[in-house]
């Protein structure tokens, strides 16, 4: 092979992947310096402040909003991680008829535009909402409650896929041999299986957790007027204005979920060689 | 198995109710708040919007009529459409080479590099979007940098551009991954032979590592194309909410629209779907067609 063509092309690789760095982390260097900034813009470094951390924190209702935010994604992910598992297990562990349906079922939810999921639920529930309306003579209306449900909803799938994958790799000797020595299934199950397989439920729910934590546009439409929640408050300002207020908000949450992350590849990496 | 007085076929009943319990959540879930609010869409989709934004529950094909007759709907399909299909576009052409450079690491180095790919996208996307208004802005970094070269102020943000320097950085990664993925299993030798063999560096790359590699392009792609194609949040944002796309119709006409129209967005969301699904079926023709 000629020497000279890959060396100018392993250049040009090389550049190419700096800039796309560059261009990559320019908005989250921006993001975070300007949270300090005092120009009360947030477009200009004027001089350090942390006065934008304050306002934040004595910003009632955006505390209000990630406390409810908080809640939802905590509540949505244990049920989506209880409900997940179970189906990951009947997918893989049993053979039984409309399997291959309830697999398409399964991965609809993953590849489906968000929008269009948001606004069947929001006419599902309106629609719900309505005949329960008709029936019982009342009304129940959108906030936390169908937000969790629809959080559930679009979560669910991507735990099964998470779990599944742990459960491929399960060795089911491991469950016959606690068998042969007399346990029984839910034995075994709570015993042998569980334990072996907790690091793909963790970060299965994990992976729930940050969708959850992370979705604007189903929670848009699911919520309702008396419910505030973290992505549509900060929807809402960001269209007001720009303000360092949100620059200060989005570093702590770029802290957060970095953390987040970090926690749960060491969970996963702790279960790979446990 | 028989243990005890359990019989064979008393086996096979506790596991249809271990099946049956394991299942039924789950079942109920996916089928209640999924495939019946699916179905909901569909069927408000043929009934006709009443005057006060309620729905009226008759048969109607009216609310398709008025998207394919209608200047402002066909338009926002052919902008969604276009601008998802650029988006795809430059994704690629950036994500290429640089899963290239990523496959031909050192493994240290490799999942080093992907990780630092990874971060960004753990913030936030609202944040990031909110990001490059402050970047864009009039008074922004670009903005500076421009004048102190003794330009004029250009208008950045909001604009057409800044929307699709919006999607390409929220999609950028959901391409890598897959072309890392299919780049990964991809026998570099073969460029080797092709080059004893006489080929030039560019012909071996149409020829053999591209068609090789289709899989992984054709995964990133739909990856990518498709929360384009319905985003609304990005064009709000960036694009000042000037031009509608897809995503901004059905959410007008769903939340804000006075009064909202909600067959007509059904509707809207419909065929949003079926060209989805004909786009994307066609498109797994064309790589496979390709491979061959």
């Amino acid at each position: 092979m000629a020497r000279q063509a890959p060396d100018a092309g392993g250049l040009l690789l090389r550049l190419h992947t700096g800039a796309t760095l560059v261009f990559l982390y320019a908005p989250i260097v921006v993001l975070v310096v300007f949270s300090f900034t005092s120009d009360s813009f947030g477009v200009r470094w004027t001089g350090f402040t942390l006065q934008w951390y304050e306002r934040l924190f004595r910003d009632e209702r955006l505390i209000g909003a990630t406390l409810n935010t908080l809640l939802v994604a905590t509540i949505s992910t244990v049920i989506a991680t209880v409900i997940g598992t179970m189906l990951a297990f009947a997918m893989e562990r049993y053979r039984f008829r409309g399997r291959t349906g309830l697999e398409a079922l399964l991965y609809v939810p993953i590849v489906i535009p968000e929008i269009v999921m948001a606004l069947a639920l929001l006419g599902f529930f309106a629609l719900a909402f309505g005949l329960i309306d008709a029936w019982f003579g009342v009304r129940p209306v959108m906030g936390l409650a169908t937000v969790i449900i629809a959080h559930v909803a679009f979560t669910i799938s991507f735990v099964v896929v998470v779990v599944r994958t742990s459960l491929k790799s399960f060795d089911l000797r491991l469950e016959e041999a606690a068998a042969d020595l007399g346990a029984d299934p839910w034995q075994t199950f709570r015993h042998i299986t569980l334990p072996l397989i907790l690091p793909g439920i963790i970060g299965g729910a994990l992976l729930g957790f940050t969708l959850s934590l992370d979705d604007f546009i189903i929670t848009f439409f699911t919520t309702g007027p008396g419910t505030s929640l973290l992505p549509v408050e900060v929807y809402g300002q960001v269209k007001r204005a720009i303000t360092p207020k949100i620059n200060a908000l989005s570093t702590l949450m770029l802290v957060a979920s970095i953390t987040l992350v970090f926690l749960s590849q060491f969970v996963q990496r702790r279960g790979r060689t446990a | 198995m028989a243990i005890g007085g359990i019989t064979a076929a008393g086996a096979r009943s506790g596991a249809r109710r271990r099946l049956a319990m394991l299942l039924a959540p789950g079942l109920f879930w996916l089928i209640a708040f999924f495939a019946i609010p699916l179905v909901v869409v569909l069927a408000y989709s043929v009934a006709v919007p009443g005057p006060t934004g309620r729905v009226e529950w008759r048969f109607t094909l009216e609310n398709y009529q008025r998207l394919f007759g209608e200047t402002l709907y066909v338009s926002a399909y052919v902008r969604s459409l276009w601008v998802g299909l650029l988006t795809t576009l430059i994704c690629l052409v950036a994500g290429y080479p640089l899963a290239l450079f990523i496959v031909r690491q050192p493994p240290a180095w490799r999942a080093a590099l992907l990780f630092l790919i990874l971060i960004p996208f753990w913030t936030n996307f609202l944040v990031r979007t909110y990001a490059w208004m402050i970047i864009l802005s009039n008074n922004g970094i670009v903005n500076t940098a421009i004048q102190s070269l003794g330009l004029p102020r250009q208008i950045l943000y909001p604009g057409e551009g800044a929307v699709l320097v919006g999607l390409v950085y929220g999609q950028l990664p959901f391409m890598v991954l897959p072309l890392v993925a299919a780049l990964d299993r991809f026998d570099f030798t073969l460029m080797e032979a092709a080059a004893d063999l006489g080929a030039s560096r560019r012909r071996a790359f149409w020829r053999i590592m591209l068609p090789l590699t289709a899989p992984g392009i054709a995964a990133g792609s739909v990856l990518v194309f498709i929360p384009t194609v319905g985003q609304f949040v990005v064009s709000d944002l960036l694009g000042g909410a000037k031009v509608d796309f897809l995503g901004n119709l059905l959410q007008r006409l769903f939340t804000r629209s006075n009064p909202p129209n909600w067959p007509l967005g059904s509707a809207m969301a419909v065929i949003f779907m079926v060209v989805l699904t004909v786009a994307i079926v066609a498109y797994f023709r064309a790589t496979a067609e390709e491979r061959r």
